[in-house]
């Protein structure tokens, strides 16, 4: 399973042609509890770096860019009623959403595990 | 998403409790200020509603105006030292019983307020007033100050050589009177000092979160003594500007710098209370004619509580009314965690700020309804007399 990483604190997860996009547990650390998330529309098609999702602190907005180009297939609805899964499962059930891959060569420019760690330093 | 400092930031004295407790330190009104500990906003939020929260507001500016000539008459003495400062803000100062606080703001000449502060009358000090002011006006409020009362009195700022630690909530008062013996005999907006340790503290039955509780000036030298033992006790933790920010906002009260600017009038703010009738009549309070004239009734917005529904409207979010007509804007909003909801402060003609009118509020570009509230959105919970 590869997972990859924006330097703006976006995972990617790889599922075959499906990619599970969250924030890391780095990043809700730094927003502190998120009491909102305005999910993409299913069906979207988004640029890699476009604003594909906002989450809220009690204090700030935070935009989620999509970390690849694609499609919009699913997103989390269980966010809706309980945004603090983010905080309380980043990497499991607070993923965002999902999105069909267009490109799998936009993934070799995303930080691996390491890169990913070393920016958090 | 972590903002960068960009100046040199002061730090304060319990800066390394701060950082020892894993507080996330923020750049706030030129200060290194924790805004969460690891337990968080809503959490800390909660606490605070629920038993006792510790808040470190050295940051703001204490001080103490000593009047230099005095009579011996101590009525004389107060009226005279309060007669210095009155010209420069809308409240009754002369009035204040010794050990009363009263909330005034400072106003320039058009009736817009350059700061909110609270002034007290010493409890022993003929002559003497305590003075606290905000972090991010505190040098141009005491620079007005020392130029109005020129020689006849000094300034002393008290923002260095002593801490200011806030402790709020329902067991806040108890928490500190096992601590230092008999502030719990204080009621709401009045102060006294105390003894603690070796020196002297100046405790104020006050807050900004809508409970009750107390704000303490300590000596540097024993504050992190003090912060040490209250948080030894189990009712109290520790907590950020973050929940500080979300518990003023669902009590109502309009932070500096937000909700309040050197437009806004204490009459568009709902702080019509802070005019004293005495003053009204004399009408010898900078910008007293817009404020009489608004008080009159000729009022172009006025501060509002408002539900919001979906994602929080933050400040600067434009408020429209039912037709989609732009006539306001927030000037502070957020989530209420007592509430579990979005909630704003913002401004709107007084013929939309009926509570129950439904406004709308744009969100990133996006229309969401808003139902004006009423203030506070939770209920004060001061103390106004002592328990017998």
């Amino acid at each position: 399973m590869t997972v990859k990483y924006t330097k703006d604190h976006e995972y990617i997860r790889v599922e075959g042609s499906t990619g599970v996009v969250g924030i890391t547990q780095y990043a809700q650390e730094q927003l502190g509890d998120i009491v909102f998330v305005e999910l993409p529309t299913l069906g979207k098609s988004l640029k890699q770096g476009d604003e594909a999702a906002v989450v809220e602190s009690v204090k700030a907005a935070s935009e989620i860019y999509a970390p690849v180009s694609g499609k919009v297939t699913e997103v989390n609805e269980n966010l809706s009623g309980e945004p603090g899964l983010i905080n309380t499962s980043p990497d499991a059930d607070g993923w965002i959403y999902k999105i069909e891959i267009a490109d799998a060569a936009e993934l070799d420019g995303l930080l691996d595990a390491a890169a990913y760690e070393e920016l958090t330093k | 998403m972590a903002e960068a400092p960009t100046e040199t930031l002061k730090t304060v004295v319990l800066n390394d409790k701060h950082v020892a407790l894993g507080g996330r330190m923020v750049p706030f009104a030129g200060y290194s200020l924790p805004v969460q500990y690891p337990a968080g906003i809503i959490a800390e939020h909660k606490w605070t509603r629920e038993h006792a929260g510790l808040f470190d507001v050295s940051h703001m500016g204490p001080s103490f105006l000593m009047l230099n000539e005095r009579s011996g008459d101590a009525d004389a003495d107060h009226a005279a030292a309060a007669g210095l400062v009155e010209p420069l803000v809308c409240g009754d100062l002369v009035a204040l019983k010794p050990g009363q606080l009263r909330y005034t703001l400072l106003l320039n000449e058009s009736g817009g307020a350059l700061d909110d502060l609270m002034v007290g009358r010493s409890p022993t000090f003929p002559g003497g007033l305590y003075i606290i002011v905000n972090a991010a006006t505190k040098d141009a409020d005491f620079a007005r100050i020392e130029a109005a009362v020129s020689s006849r009195a000094t300034l002393q700022r008290a923002d260095d050589n002593y801490a200011l630690l806030a402790l709020q909530g329902p067991e806040a008062v108890a928490a500190l009177d096992a601590l230092v013996p008999g502030v719990a005999d204080l009621t709401f907006m009045t102060y006294g000092t105390f003894d603690w340790q070796q020196d002297k503290v100046f405790v104020s039955r006050s807050g900004y979160t809508g409970e009750d509780g107390c704000e303490v000036l300590v000596p540097v030298a024993d504050a992190g003594a003090l912060w040490d033992a209250l948080l030894t006790d189990e009712r109290v933790k520790p907590i950020g500007l973050g929940a500080r920010d979300s518990l003023r906002l669902e009590a109502g009260l309009p932070l500096y710098g937000h909700d309040l600017d050197e437009t806004v009038s204490p009459t568009e703010a709902g702080l019509g209370f802070a005019v004293s009738k005495r003053r009204r009549e004399a009408r010898d309070f900078p910008g007293a004619d817009r404020i009489l004239r608004e008080h009159g009734g000729e009022l172009a917005r006025v501060r509002v509580g408002l539900f919001v529904e979906g994602a929080p409207a933050r400040e600067g979010a434009e408020i429209s009314d039912g037709a989609g007509s732009v006539i306001g804007k927030v000037t502070s909003g957020g989530f209420s965690p007592s509430l579990s909801r979005a909630i704003a402060l913002g401004f709107v003609p007084p013929e939309h700020a009926k509570p129950g009118t439904q406004l709308q509020v744009s969100v990133r570009g996006r229309s969401q309804p808003a139902t004006v509230a009423e203030l506070p959105f939770v209920p004060h919970r001061y103390v106004r007399k002592a328990k017998p």
